[in-house]
């Protein structure tokens, strides 16, 4: 019954996806299938791909790593290259979702990103077989000096009752959890009923000083003055001081989550090799470079951060923190499903309470 | 047998669209409802709408979308009658200024509205300009039924609309022939006589209000859980389809029955949008 199902999903799917592959500016020598966040990466890049490779990108967005799991796990698309979380690349991992890559046909990896990225992805990926960083970050407060009196350094100013209704948090289990176990002391991967209950609490007891849940939204409503905090990925920091030089990023003292988004290979890919030379690509310090200074996330690429001209940049404290000055930072694990339900149910209890 | 044959050939596209994608999605989260992961049978994805916090989503959808749907039908039933007085010239080009916005895509519309409605947005911008004090209802119900009314207007005013341009003026013209006043003609003959254009009004309201979960998003702030929420969540970020086509289940339910009471006073399919 089982694979019946899993047959119609196929059928009705593939169905949709007919509407989709109509055109045919076909490479010459195939085509890779990317895909990747929202906004992630520089367009220009990949035509500079075409047309040193002849291999036509296919790109295609998510906006969550809960959004692209079952798209690649129901096998509907066969892509060839995607770029999961942590905790995602954990999970496709012991799925048996992901193909180990080839490192010999990606020597830009090895050579270009630095030793202390390849130790942590360890966490999530064992010997480094199955994942190439690409983007890395923590996730911190931002707030507008112009709004906020008092000093910012830990997670309590979100439950400052002077900033009712200025407070933006993010709309996604595990990063709105985060918060608050890392404000109590505890780790960002605990399954302890006892701890999570405490931190649901607390967030209930927030939730009239929140203005709104949101991801993406954070940034143009702190851009646009209309909160005066905000829970943020490092990421978009430097791009948001861009555009209004009132706001400032900080990593509260407490720690919070250290993050690595990496290129991974699916298994059912059906142009690996392919997929290795636009990994490899990604890799080359000058597009590493040009992704940077488009999406402004920080990357692991060393070779790509000497080359960055502007020397603020360079040695950002936003972009390129020293981490060894700060304390419970951490990388969320894969819970398993079981884990994942319990975080679920409290969500749900903490966005239906009034 | 030719004439049957060429009817079948004509339907086929018919068949095709509603088998690929009516009958074969609809058999899917049936099958995803009463199973669980493992695959064996359970009810307990249904069941699971006694969870408080479903249960809580529910009712507020509920309420929700009960009020929108009586506010819409307050503002759209004036509106039907003055449209189906004026003649037929005026009104089509009054009608088409009603349909005009549904030419742009929801999603963008409801983003506009949040743009409109924030703290420091449009409307605010200009109350505080003119000394008046700020609007606060960006992140509340309020802003939810609000978005509900505006979006969902037009499915009200429509088959209103309708019936009431069917209705021969000789009838009312009789009716106060034999002395009957304004209030009574309309408490007597014109409202009776609308009653599809209201039922099948109410239902193409009520039905999407109690599902969306964009508009609570949007402009409740993701701080308002409805039940269109709590099933969005489960297929996008929990990743658990056998609760969320479950939950889905309950939601059917009670739009299988909205559209059983419209189908009752509507037998001739005259309050039919088109």
């Amino acid at each position: 019954m089982k694979k019946v199902m899993a047959l119609l999903l196929v059928t009705v799917m593939g169905l949709s996806l007919l509407s989709g592959c109509g055109d045919s500016g076909k490479g010459k020598n195939g085509r890779v299938v990317v895909y990747n966040w929202g906004e992630y990466i520089d367009p220009e890049t990949l035509e500079m791909f075409e047309d040193e490779y002849g291999i036509e990108v296919v790109y295609d967005e998510y906006e969550t790593n809960e959004l692209m799991y079952p798209k690649v796990s129901a096998g509907a698309t066969k892509y060839d290259v995607i770029c999961p979380s942590d905790y995602m690349v954990q999970k496709m991992i012991s799925e048996d979702l992901l193909r180990e890559i080839n490192f010999e046909n990606v020597p830009n990896a090895k050579k270009n990103i630095g030793a202390q990225y390849w130790e942590q992805s360890e966490q999530f990926d064992p010997g480094n077989k199955y994942s190439v960083p690409y983007c890395w970050g923590t996730v911190g407060i931002l707030y507008n000096t112009k709004m906020v009196n008092d000093t910012v350094d830990s997670w309590d100013i979100l439950w400052n009752t002077n900033y009712a209704g200025q407070i933006l948090m993010q709309d996604s289990v595990r990063d709105l959890f985060m918060v608050g176990l890392k404000r109590d002391g505890y780790s960002a991967n605990t399954l302890n009923p006892a701890e999570l209950e405490q931190v649901r609490d607390e967030l209930i007891a927030q939730k009239p000083l929140v203005q709104a849940y949101v991801i993406d939204a954070v940034r143009d409503k702190m851009i646009g003055n209309e909160a005066a905090i905000g829970v943020i990925y490092s990421g978009e920091a430097i791009y948001t001081q861009r555009e209004n030089p009132d706001l400032e990023y900080v990593i509260p003292k407490e720690g919070t989550n250290i993050w690595i988004d990496n290129w991974v290979i699916p298994k059912n890919s059906e142009n690996p090799e392919n997929a290795e030379l636009f990994i490899n690509f990604m890799c080359r310090p000058d597009i590493a470079l040009m992704n940077f200074d488009y999406i402004t996330y920080s990357t692991p690429n060393d070779a790509a951060r000497e080359l960055i001209e502007d020397e603020d940049i360079k040695n950002s404290e936003i972009a390129f923190p020293d981490l060894s000055k700060y304390q419970g930072l951490e990388t969320f694990d894969y819970l398993g499903q079981e884990g994942d339900e319990l975080y679920a149910g409290y969500y749900k209890e903490v966005k239906s309470a009034n | 047998m030719l004439k049957n044959s060429k009817r079948l050939m004509l339907g086929l596209p018919y068949y095709f669209w509603s088998i690929a994608f009516v009958i074969i999605p609809l058999f899917m989260v049936v099958y995803y409802g009463v199973t669980n992961r493992s695959g064996s049978l359970t009810i307990e994805n249904i069941t699971a709408i006694a969870v408080p916090e479903h249960f809580k989503a529910l009712l507020l959808a509920v309420r929700l979308s009960v009020i929108s749907t009586i506010i819409c039908f307050l503002l759209a039933y004036p509106l039907a009658m003055i449209l189906a007085k004026y003649g037929k010239g005026k009104s089509s080009v009054l009608v088409m200024l009603f349909i005009l916005p549904m030419w742009m895509n929801f999603l963008l519309r409801t983003m506009a509205w949040q743009t409109l409605l924030e703290n420091n947005g449009v409307i605010n911008s200009a109350l505080s300009f003119i000394g008046l004090p700020k609007l606060n209802i960006i992140n509340t119900p309020g802003a939810i039924i609000f978005g509900m009314v505006y979006n969902f207007l037009p499915f009200m005013v429509l088959p209103l609309y309708n019936s009431l341009s069917k209705i021969d003026p000789n009838v009312i013209n009789a009716a106060r022939d034999l002395g009957a006043n304004s209030v009574q003609t309309f408490i007597k003959v014109t409202l009776p006589l609308s009653v599809p254009g209201i039922m099948s009004g109410i239902t193409m309201v009520f039905v999407p209000a109690l599902t969306t979960f964009v508009i609570s998003d949007l402009l409740g702030g993701a701080k308002v859980l409805l039940i269109g929420n709590v099933i969005e969540q489960e297929f996008s970020q929990t990743n658990n389809w056998h609760l969320g086509s479950g939950l889905s289940l309950i939601l059917m339910f009670f739009i299988i029955i909205s559209m059983i009471i419209s189908a009752i006073f509507d037998k001739d399919g005259e309050g039919s949008v088109i």
